[in-house]
């Protein structure tokens, strides 16, 4: 058993993610196959291998500044266009601090 | 108009110099098709008429004036829905998006439209890319042109069908794992990634930063390369893409493969269906006759491909996927406190797999699992891409099937996760390495599936693997496959 329900609550506390109960216990599942399938990694040696975290491709220039000009903002109102809620130029989301 | 669904791009130019047709009337004609044959397979998800009619007009006004048009002037276009268009809804196939409507256009839509290019529509996909049978799309799966109880493959089963189908002469979709290229070899077109870089990712909606890339689909190897280098190309609005200047790769499609070694990785054809496996063996007896040297070769790391993948892509998933909080993108669930508006947002708002993935990724990079998990994937994709540069010092090429068996039956897989995850192995190889690699259709089964064949080549020869994939058509690879 690579995973209980009760770190599947765990998880889905650090993902910020609602989970009914049968979603709780189908991911348990899930999840423990998975696991177990990823567990064929610790077969290979990799004590000497440098972690490779991008692809690296080369080129010859790597410049990646570009001329300090001023290009046009989106905006604040095509930005917030999107906003399930916003005013006065802002997001607005339930209130977080009390008076 | 006649014969819409079977232009190329070649066509449309011809058509348009010759006064067949005008830019406008081939959108109309091609709109009113991709409308009535959508009910079919459900490939779009929305079209855009205005925009398209006004991109067309564009085309014609140039054409009446005189001027080049662009290469892919008057071409009817169709575009992921993960890729986003401005003032043009963009769902990436989730309820949390069904409102969405872009503020701006992504990179590679600003190019193919500077070009000539008429976006038709937006195409269905599973939800944020993931998935491997378009099954995980909140509005519904798309099915397969060639046979309509099965999947067309995925994340971009709609822009595969779409070609497939012919309601669009060329599309564009998105890669993170084979999400472009075992469509293609599902629906029988050919589908491109490219080396990782090679385009921007300004506009594409990430799901995994380090392997995510656009690439196109066609009917023929000639239009998905002119697709490439007409959007190809650095982007300051992309820090991850290339400087490397873009070949035209159109212009170096002249059959002369003669000498080309090519590998054929021992791993990759062990456990694929034997019909599959036959039609690729058959495929590169005929580039053997075309004077490709053949060898086998050994990419040892294979077998850990899947569990690597899985563990990175979900990973940077996990992350990627944060934003969708209920704070900035239409769709909110309505409760007292901030962080149960993120709960209930995100709960209700995400699919079944997006969830899989969120919680797989937030598991592996958490304290006390990110050494054995996710530390140990990113070496061991460091073993994955050594095992291709080693292999391109002795090929130029390698072929290697896309998928293990063809287009399954939709609903098939569906409640097997790793299952699903599995049929992946050949493809996600090359998003790991960051090598260019594409699908080309090399016939069909028995039962009239088409198979896939793919060709992977070293970072940025895309030149080269463009000439092998169409000195394989003009040899008859798959000339009247489709």
């Amino acid at each position: 058993m690579k995973i209980t329900e009760s770190e599947v609550r765990n998880v889905a506390d650090l993902a910020n993610l609602d989970l009914t109960e049968q979603e709780i216990a189908r991911l348990a599942k899930d999840m423990d196959e998975i696991l177990t399938h990823m567990d064929a990694l610790n077969e290979l040696d990799t004590s000497t291998v440098e972690p490779m975290a991008q692809v690296l491709y080369q080129s010859e220039e790597t410049a990646t500044l570009r001329a300090d000009e001023i290009i046009p903002p989106l905006g604040s109102e095509a930005a917030l266009a999107n906003a399930p809620l916003a005013g006065a130029g802002y997001y607005k989301v339930p209130k977080v601090i009390e008076r | 108009m006649n014969g819409v669904a079977s232009l190329t791009i070649e066509q449309v130019q011809a058509g348009l110099a010759a006064r067949q047709f005008s830019a406008v009337e081939l959108a109309q004609s091609a709109l009113e098709f991709a409308q009535a044959e959508n009910p079919k397979t459900n490939a779009y998800l929305h079209f855009s008429p205005e925009r398209a009619l006004a991109a067309a007009e564009r085309v014609d006004k140039k054409l009446a004036a005189g001027e080049n048009a662009g290469p892919l002037a008057g071409v009817p276009l169709a575009v992921k829905d993960v890729i986003v268009t401005k003032g043009v809804r963009t769902t990436c196939g989730s309820r949390l998006l069904e409102h969405y409507i872009p503020p701006y256009d992504a990179t590679a839509v600003v190019r193919l439209e500077q070009a000539g290019a008429v976006i038709l529509g937006k195409t269905n996909c599973d939800e944020f890319a993931m998935g491997s049978s378009n099954e995980n799309s909140a509005f519904g799966p798309v099915r397969n042109p060639v046979a309509l109880d099965r999947v067309p493959g995925g994340s971009s089963g709609g822009s595969a069908a779409a070609v497939a189908q012919g309601t669009a002469v060329v599309a564009l979709g998105s890669d993170t794992g084979g999400s472009v290229r075992q469509p293609a070899s599902f629906c029988g077109v050919v589908g491109v990634t490219p080396t990782y870089g090679r385009v921007s990712r300004y506009g594409l909606v990430a799901f995994a930063s380090s392997l995510d890339h656009i690439g196109p689909f066609g009917r023929t190897v000639r239009d998905a390369a002119l697709l490439l280098e007409t959007m190809a190309g650095r982007d300051e609005c992309d820090a991850t893409s290339a400087f490397a200047p873009v070949p035209r790769y159109t212009a170096q499609l002249d059959g002369e493969v003669a000498g080309t070694r090519i590998g054929l990785p021992r791993e990759y054809f062990e456990g694929l269906s034997s019909e599959s496996g036959d039609r690729i063996r058959r495929a590169v007896a005929l580039l053997e006759k075309l004077g490709c040297e053949v060898r086998d070769i050994s990419l040892p790391a294979t077998k850990y491909a899947v569990p690597c993948y899985y563990i990175i892509a979900t990973a940077e998933a996990s992350s990627n996927l944060a934003r969708y909080d209920g704070v900035r993108y239409t769709t909110r669930a309505n409760t007292e406190t901030l962080s149960g508006m993120y709960r209930a947002t995100r709960g209700q708002g995400f699919g079944a797999e997006c969830k899989r993935r969120i919680m797989l990724g937030t598991y592996v990079l958490s304290h006390g699992y990110y050494d054995a998990y996710y530390l140990k994937a990113q070496k061991v994709r460091a073993l994955i891409a050594e095992d291709f540069r080693r292999a391109f010092s002795e090929v130029d090429a390698i072929i290697a099937p896309v998928s293990p068996s063809p287009a399954f039956k939709i609903g098939e897989k569906i409640d097997d996760p790793l299952e699903m995850y599995l049929s992946d192995i050949y493809t996600i190889t090359g998003d790991l390495a960051g090598i260019p690699c594409m699908s080309v259709p090399c016939g069909r089964t028995s039962e009239g599936l088409p198979v896939g064949m793919q060709i992977l080549t070293r970072h940025f020869d895309e030149t080269g693997m463009f000439r092998l994939a169409d000195a394989f058509e003009k040899a008859g690879g798959f000339a009247g496959s489709n």
